[in-house]
C-alpha cells in the first residue's frame, strides 16, 4: 500500500527511538554493573576471600578488608527498620483506619512530603541537635552506671560524642520511617471495603480487622514495602557519613563509632591514596550494590502479588 | 453452675479481653503515630530556626566565604540550577521515550517486563554508586571533575522516575483515543506523540517535577562527579559547587559561619523539593479531576 | 424506565406480621448520608425464621436500609440514621458505635464474596473464637455444621486448609454465608448475595437459604425479582428512599397495590 508507506516510516522511526531510549537505560544499569566489576576487580583479586573476613582497612599499608563497613552498612540498616517498623506501621494503621479521614488526609500528605526531604537535611539535624543530645542524656549516663567489664559496659563504651552506630541508626531510622509509613498506608487502603465490613460485621473489633484481616490481606506487598525501605536504608550514605563517626574497625559496641559501606566510599573516594585504595572503594561499592539489589529486587517481586477475589 | 450459664461467662470474658486488646492497640498506634510526628516536626523545626537564622540577602549574591569572611552561597545555588537543568533534559528526553515504549510498543512483550522490573530496582539504587560509574565514565577517562559529569549523574538518577510515571501517565489514557486517532489514518508514532502526549500534558509535568524533586536534594552521586568550586561557574568541563554538596562541606567543618550558611542552604533545598512536590500533587490532582 | 416519585405523605401499604412475630422492628426510619437524605421515615417489620426480601430500583434506598440494621453504616463518619430499630427489646440506634456485639446477632454476607485471606477452615472457626472459646473437637464439628448448612462441606471437605481464596465465586459466596451462620446469628442480612453469581450457583445458594430460614431470620436484598418471589415470604418495594409497599410475597407479586409497583414488577417482568 503505497499511500501508507510513508507513514508507517515515520512510525518505525519514532519506535526505533523509543526502543533506543529503552535500551540506553538498560545499558547505564549494565555500564554500572561493568564499571563496578572491572574497578573492583583488582583488590577482590589481590585480597581474595580475605577481603570480606579482615576488618583491617589501612589506606597506608595498602591494607584494605571490608568486614568493618559491611558488617556496619548491615547492623545500621536493620536497627533502624528495628526501629522504624513498629512506629511506621501504627502510624499507616492509625492514619488509614483509625483517625478521622479528614484530618488523616492532611497528616498523610504531611507524612509523604516528607518522606522525600533530602536525606542530607536528616544527616544535618542528626549531627547537630541527635548527637549531641544523645552523648549527654543517654550515652554518659549509660556508660556512668554501667558496672565495668560488664555486657552492658561493652555494649556503649565509645567516645561520648554522639557519633555512633547507635545515632547512625535512630536517624536512618527516623528517615525511612515516613517512606514506610506512606506506602504501608496506601497498601492498608487497596484493602476492598466488603473486606473490611465483612470483618466488622462478624462483630471483629478494630484491632482485629487489621490485625488479622486487612494486614494478612496484603501481606506479600507489606512484606515488599518494608524490604523497600530496607533497600533504602542500606544505600542511604549523607545522613550516615555525617554521624557515624568514621571509624573501619569492625563494631563492637553500639555506642561505638563505625562506618557503612557508603559513608566509606563517600568519604575517602576523592582522596584515595592509590589504585588499590580506589579499587577497594569500589570492590565495596560493587558489594552494596548486590546487597541492595537482592533486597530490592526481592521487594519489588513481594509487591502487588496478593491473593484476592479479582 | 449449667453449661449455659457457664458458656454466658466464658464469652463475657472473652468479650472483656477483647475490648481490653483493641484499647491497646488503639492507643499504640495513636502513640506511634505521635512519636513518628514529633521526630519529623523536630526535624522540620531545627531546619526551619537554624534556616532561617542564617539566612540573609548575601545567601543569594555572595559566593563561598573564605572561612571566617561573609559571604554566601550564590556559587552553590547556579552550580545546582546548571547541572539539575541539564540532567532534566538529558531525564526526560529518554525517560519519556522510553516511558511511551513501554507503554505503547512494548506492553506484554518479555523485554518490556524485564526493563519495568530493572526501572524498578534503579529507582531504589544507592545513588552513591551512580556517581561511581559516572566518575569511571566521565570524570576518570578525561581527567577531570566536571559540571557535566554532574548533571550526567543526577540524570541517571532522574530517567528511571521519568520513565515511570510517563508509563503509569499514558496508560491512563483511553483506548479509544488512540483508536479514534488511527481510524483519521494517523500512524501509530503520530497518534501518541500528537494525541496521547497532548493528552497527558499535566501528567507528565508532574512526572517532570517529581523527578527534579528526586535529584535536586541529592549530595552523594555529585561528590565525585562535580566535586565543588569556591567561585560561581558555569563552565561544563570545569568543576562546579552545588548546593548539597556545599552543605556537606561545611556542615562537616568546625567554622560557624559555615554552619550558618549550611542551614540556610538545607532549608533551601527542602524548601525546593517540597515546592516542587506539592506543585506536582496540585497538578496530578487537577488532571485527575478532569 | 421511570417512576412517579412517592408523595411526601404517602402512607406505606403495609400488611405486617403479628408483632409477637417481629425479630426486627423498623419504625420511622430517616437515614443520612452527610446532609443528603436517603431514607424518609421508613418501616420495616422482620418476621422471625421468615425470608423478608426488600427491592426496588438502584439507589431506591433498599441496601442502605439493610446496612443500618447491624449498623455497619458505622464505620463511615457523616452516615447518620434516626428513628426507631427496635431488636430484643432495645433500639439499637442507641448503642454505642461499632457494636461488636451487635453485629455477632446480626450478620452480614456482601454482593461481592469475601473470603478472608486465610484457610476455609479459619474463614469459619475466626469467626467462632471472637466470641467464645471453643475446643479444637468442637471447632471441627462448628465447621461442618456450618459448611453443611451453606450446602459446601461435600465441596471442600478434603481441602478445609487450603485458602478460601481459591474457591469459585459461587463457593466463596457459600463460605460467606457458612462464616455468617457459624457464629449463630438471630439474623442473616444478605446484600445482592447473588449479583456475582452464575445461575448454576445462585440456585444453589437459594437453596441453601431456603433451608437456612427454619432456623435463622433472613433479610435479604435483591435486584432480581423472581428471586424475591421464589424464596421470600414478605416484600417490601422501595423507591426514592420510601417503603411503598410491604405484604406478605404471595400477594405482593401477584397484586401490587400501587402503580409505581406495578409498574416496576411489569416492567422488569414484561
Amino acid at each position: 500500500m503505497a499511500v501508507l508507506a510513508p507513514s508507517a516510516a515515520g512510525d518505525r522511526l519514532f519506535r526505533s527511538l523509543c526502543l533506543a531510549a529503552v535500551l540506553a537505560m538498560m545499558a547505564v544499569l549494565g555500564g554500572l554493573i561493568g564499571s563496578l566489576l572491572w574497578g573492583g576487580w583488582p583488590a577482590l583479586a589481590h585480597f581474595g576471600p580475605g577481603f570480606f573476613t579482615s576488618s583491617t582497612w589501612d589506606p597506608v599499608a595498602g591494607q584494605f578488608g571490608a568486614a568493618g563497613p559491611v558488617a556496619g552498612t548491615l547492623l545500621t540498616a536493620f536497627l533502624a527498620l528495628l526501629l522504624a517498623l513498629p512506629v511506621a506501621l501504627g502510624t499507616a494503621v492509625f492514619l488509614a483506619e483509625i483517625c478521622p479521614q479528614a484530618i488523616a488526609r492532611w497528616l498523610a500528605i504531611a507524612v509523604e512530603l516528607l518522606a522525600g526531604i533530602p536525606s542530607i537535611v536528616y544527616g544535618m539535624w542528626g549531627l547537630f541537635v541527635l548527637a549531641p543530645w544523645f552523648a549527654r542524656h543517654v550515652q554518659v549516663p549509660l556508660m556512668a552506671a554501667a558496672t565495668p567489664g560488664s555486657w552492658l559496659e561493652r555494649m556503649v563504651t565509645g567516645v561520648p560524642n554522639g557519633a555512633n552506630i547507635c545515632t547512625a541508626s535512630l536517624i536512618l531510622a527516623v528517615m525511612v520511617l515516613p517512606y514506610i509509613a506512606a506506602i504501608l498506608r496506601e497498601l492498608l487502603l487497596s484493602v476492598p471495603p466488603a473486606m473490611r465490613e465483612a470483618a466488622y460485621g462478624l462483630g471483629c473489633t478494630r484491632s482485629e480487622v487489621v490485625l488479622r484481616i486487612m494486614l494478612p490481606y496484603v501481606r506479600n506487598s507489606a512484606i515488599g514495602a518494608v524490604m523497600l525501605g530496607l533497600g533504602r536504608a542500606l544505600g542511604e550514605t549523607m545522613a550516615v557519613t555525617f554521624i557515624i563517626g568514621n571509624s573501619h574497625n569492625f563494631p563492637r559496641s553500639l555506642f561505638g563509632a563505625g562506618s557503612t559501606i557508603s559513608s566509606t566510599i563517600a568519604n575517602e573516594f576523592n582522596e584515595a591514596t592509590g589504585d588499590m585504595h580506589v579499587s577497594a572503594l569500589i570492590a565495596l561499592g560493587l558489594v552494596l550494590f548486590a546487597i541492595t539489589f537482592v533486597t530490592i529486587a526481592a521487594a519489588r517481586l513481594l509487591l502487588g502479588r496478593d491473593g484476592g477475589p479479582k | 453452675m449449667t453449661r449455659a450459664e457457664q458458656i454466658a461467662r466464658q464469652g463475657r470474658w472473652l468479650h472483656a479481653r477483647r475490648k481490653l486488646a483493641n484499647a491497646v492497640f488503639l492507643a499504640g498506634t495513636a502513640l506511634a503515630t505521635a512519636i513518628a510526628l514529633t521526630a519529623l516536626a523536630l526535624i522540620m523545626q531545627t531546619l526551619v530556626v537554624n534556616g532561617l537564622a542564617g539566612m540573609d540577602l548575601a545567601v543569594f549574591t555572595m559566593s563561598q566565604p573564605v572561612q571566617g569572611m561573609a559571604g554566601g552561597l550564590l556559587n552553590a545555588i547556579i552550580g545546582s540550577l546548571v547541572m539539575c537543568a541539564i540532567g532534566m533534559v538529558i531525564a526526560l528526553v529518554i525517560g519519556i521515550l522510553a516511558g511511551t515504549w513501554l507503554a505503547e510498543y512494548g506492553d506484554g512483550t518479555r523485554l518490556a517486563t524485564v526493563v519495568r522490573f530493572l526501572n524498578d530496582i534503579l529507582i531504589s539504587a544507592p545513588s552513591i554508586l551512580i556517581g561511581l560509574f559516572v566518575y569511571e565514565l566521565l570524570v576518570a577517562p578525561f581527567h577531570g571533575f566536571s559540571a557535566l559529569a554532574g548533571a550526567v549523574a543526577l540524570a541517571i538518577l532522574a530517567v528511571p522516575v521519568a520513565t515511570r510515571a510517563t508509563e503509569d501517565i499514558l496508560r491512563l489514557q483511553p483506548y479509544a483515543l488512540r483508536e479514534a486517532g488511527m481510524a483519521l489514518g494517523a500512524d501509530r508514532g503520530l497518534v501518541i506523540r500528537a494525541i496521547i502526549w497532548r493528552a497527558s500534558r499535566s501528567g507528565l509535568m508532574t512526572g517532570a517535577l517529581l523527578s527534579f524533586a528526586r535529584i535536586s536534594g541529592e549530595t552523594a552521586p555529585l561528590i565525585f562527579t562535580s566535586l565543588g568550586n569556591q567561585f560561581v561557574s558555569t563552565r561544563l568541563t570545569q568543576p562546579i559547587a552545588a548546593l548539597p554538596t556545599t552543605i556537606f562541606q561545611f556542615g562537616m567543618s568546625g567554622d560557624d559561619n559555615w554552619r550558618r550558611l549550611a542551614w540556610a542552604g538545607a532549608l533551601l533545598i527542602a524548601l525546593a523539593v517540597l515546592a516542587t512536590n506539592v506543585l506536582g500533587r496540585a497538578l496530578m490532582r487537577r488532571s485527575n479531576a478532569k | 424506565m421511570s417512576f412517579d416519585p412517592p408523595a411526601a405523605g404517602q402512607k406505606t401499604v403495609m400488611i405486617a406480621p403479628p408483632v409477637d412475630d417481629r425479630v426486627i422492628d423498623v419504625h420511622n426510619l430517616d437515614f443520612f448520608y452527610g446532609k443528603a437524605q436517603a431514607l424518609f421515615a421508613v418501616d420495616l417489620p422482620v418476621a422471625r425464621h421468615a425470608v423478608t426480601a426488600l427491592i426496588g430500583p438502584s439507589g431506591c434506598g433498599k441496601s442502605t436500609l439493610l446496612r443500618t440494621l447491624n449498623r455497619i453504616y458505622d464505620l463511615y463518619p457523616g452516615q447518620t440514621a434516626r428513628g426507631d430499630i427496635r431488636f430484643d427489646g432495645e433500639n439499637i440506634l442507641d448503642l454505642a458505635r461499632n457494636s461488636e456485639n451487635l453485629r455477632a446477632r446480626i450478620g452480614m454476607v456482601f454482593q461481592r464474596p469475601t473470603p478472608f485471606p486465610m484457610s476455609i477452615y479459619d474463614n469459619i472457626a475466626f469467626g467462632v473464637r471472637l466470641h467464645r472459646r471453643v475446643g479444637r473437637a468442637d471447632m471441627d464439628g462448628i465447621v461442618e455444621r456450618a459448611l453443611t448448612r451453606a450446602a459446601l462441606w461435600d465441596e471442600v471437605k478434603d481441602k478445609l486448609g487450603a485458602s478460601g481464596l481459591g474457591l469459585s465465586g459461587g463457593q466463596q459466596q457459600r463460605l460467606c454465608v457458612a462464616r455468617g451462620i457459624a457464629i449463630n446469628p438471630d439474623v442473616l442480612l444478605l446484600d445482592e448475595p447473588a449479583s456475582a453469581l452464575d445461575p448454576l450457583s445462585t440456585a444453589k445458594l437459594e437453596s441453601t437459604l431456603l433451608e437456612l430460614k427454619d432456623s435463622i431470620t433472613i433479610v435479604i436484598v435483591t435486584h432480581n425479582l423472581q428471586q424475591a418471589a421464589r424464596i421470600s415470604d414478605y416484600t417490601g418495594f422501595m423507591l426514592s428512599g420510601r417503603m411503598v409497599e410491604f405484604r406478605p410475597s404471595s400477594e405482593a407479586f401477584v397484586a401490587p397495590e400501587t402503580r409505581q409497583m406495578q409498574d416496576y414488577i411489569t416492567g422488569r417482568f414484561g
